[in-house]
């Protein structure tokens, strides 16, 4: 799932809940996703030579 | 109130008591109540408490440093028969039936409970404005926060109530408020004090520390907590061959005027008194704040569902939306944020690796004003919340040992602190590291 595509649907959830004050923050996560998602620590299945993260 | 060893000293010579320490205390929370830092004050307990342990010293009976020492308790620890409030009314009706660990440490070693001390709801926050009891204030400036999540604690440490206060850290909660009210806070390493019978924010991350007035205390509460109360503070590291490093890239980028001012004057003194400081980078600075909210925001989530569908009113408003922004956080994400932690672990690692500690400041800004959202930083208006967070968090991610000494205030009085950090699992060392450093960088 993209995060618009995250964003649009939690922000949908969060209406039907009676919710609709969650919508700013759930704003301010996306950018926060976007920001880890960019990361160049995450594994990619189509290039997958980067160090493994250890345990 | 002076330090507890020479507290120790005047007891044991019988020029003191622990009753009339406690009376002290009690005098001292009716003198400072506008602070708000208490959520109960077990005055009847305490004196009984502090009766048994004189008794004991006129007996001969010496549990050790602690013996007869008031301390003040974050209200998110279990104290037997006492509520733990975490200051939610979430919590309406909560009495502990036993003490957690930590606390039981602490009276084994003969400390004297004088109350249970305010915090941000359920410790999600970082000035203590949102308590069901009202927010916590700062003893240098009421109008300001005295930070948080463990804003009671150091608020009422910095008024002069105890010798030393508990809190709990999972971005900050510990140093913060030591840095915003001018006291020692030390977040030890991830997993060396219990954190059972703590009401938990993130299981992953929470730690439990004491806020005293000087390093030598902190070395003295730590041990008693870890159940060893009477192991006396170690000798501080020699100055000259001391390696330190500096966190510069992303760490001090954004710093309040007086803050940046306060730490390179810590700094030149370390220097001259023959401490090596070199400058180092973590790679993956940048990314700190989005691994640590996914990591934080859903183990809280998870902790809270129960109740976010069964009674949401009794949270307060903003912690209650926080709560459920991490209900929408996907398990992907989650699992990118672990990939992230062991990353930031492994560069926090390898930048000790030739360095005694890691030096920082530990807010880049001094207390805010309550009620204030955003704050100016050099010019920039950024978010209270992120600002109060970026110099903390990294460290309840990856584990590390790190503690805030006082540095110099600003022009108008307000306190500074100054972060050492170690290696995991040598929070000792890091102890000796900061009682070496602590009078050079308060600049006394």
């Amino acid at each position: 799932m993209t995060v618009s595509d995250w964003l649009q649907s939690a922000i949908a959830d969060a209406n039907r809940r009676s919710l609709p004050e969650l919508k700013a923050v759930l704003e301010a996560l996306a950018r926060a996703t976007t920001a880890l998602r960019a990361a160049d620590f995450n594994d990619d299945a189509a290039a997958p030579r980067g160090p493994a993260p250890s345990r | 109130m002076t330090g507890i060893e020479d507290f120790g000293r005047r007891l044991r010579a019988r020029a003191t008591t622990s009753l009339e320490a406690v009376e002290a205390c009690l005098r001292r929370i009716e003198e400072t109540r506008s602070l708000n830092a208490f959520t109960l004050v077990m005055a009847d307990e305490a004196r009984r408490q502090a009766r048994q342990l004189d008794d004991e010293i006129a007996a001969g009976r010496d549990r050790g440093p602690l013996h007869g020492v008031p301390v003040t308790i974050k209200d998110i620890l279990d104290i037997r028969g006492v509520p733990t409030t975490a200051s939610s009314r979430v919590r309406d009706g909560h009495v502990a039936d036993r003490d957690c660990p930590a606390v039981m440490h602490l009276r084994i070693a003969g400390a004297v409970f004088i109350g249970k001390t305010n915090l941000h709801e359920f410790a999600f926050g970082t000035t203590n404005e949102d308590s069901s009891f009202g927010p916590a204030r700062n003893p240098h400036d009421e109008t300001r926060s005295p930070g948080g999540s463990s804003g009671g604690s150091g608020a009422s440490l910095a008024a002069g109530v105890g010798f030393a206060t508990i809190g709990t850290d999972t971005g900050g909660s510990i140093r913060i408020p030591a840095a915003a009210c001018g006291v020692v806070g030390l977040k030890p390493t991830l997993g060396e004090v219990s954190v059972e019978g703590v009401v938990p924010l993130s299981r992953t991350m929470d730690h439990v520390g004491p806020l005293t007035n000087g390093v030598a205390d902190a070395c003295l509460v730590y041990h008693a907590l870890l159940g060893d109360p009477t192991r006396r503070p170690p000798a501080p590291v020699p100055m000259h061959g001391l390696r330190l490093a500096v966190l510069r890239p992303h760490f001090c980028d954004l710093l309040d005027h007086d803050v940046r001012e306060s730490f390179e004057s810590a700094l030149n003194r370390l220097r001259a008194a023959g401490v090596r400081i070199d400058d180092i980078e973590i790679r993956h600075a940048a990314d700190v704040a989005a691994v640590y909210l996914h990591l934080v925001l859903s183990d809280a989530a998870a902790y809270h569902a129960k109740t976010l569908e069964t009674m949401p009113d009794r949270y307060c408003p903003a912690v209650r939306l926080r709560l459920e922004m991490g209900r929408y956080i996907l398990a992907e994400d989650y699992v990118r944020a672990l990939a992230g932690r062991s990353v930031l672990t492994r560069e926090v690692d390898a930048a000790l690796v030739q360095h005694d500690a890691l030096v920082l400041p530990t807010l880049p800004i001094p207390a805010p004003t309550i009620g204030a959202s955003t704050v100016d930083v050099s010019g920039r208006q950024e978010p209270v919340r992120n600002v109060m967070l970026r110099l903390t968090q990294l460290f309840d991610v990856t584990g590390h040992p790190a503690i805030s000494i006082p540095s110099e205030p600003t022009k108008s009085g307000l306190p500074t602190g100054l972060q050492l950090v170690g290696g995991r699992h040598q929070t000792d060392a890091l102890l000796r590291v900061a009682l070496a450093c602590e009078s050079l960088v308060a600049g006394r």
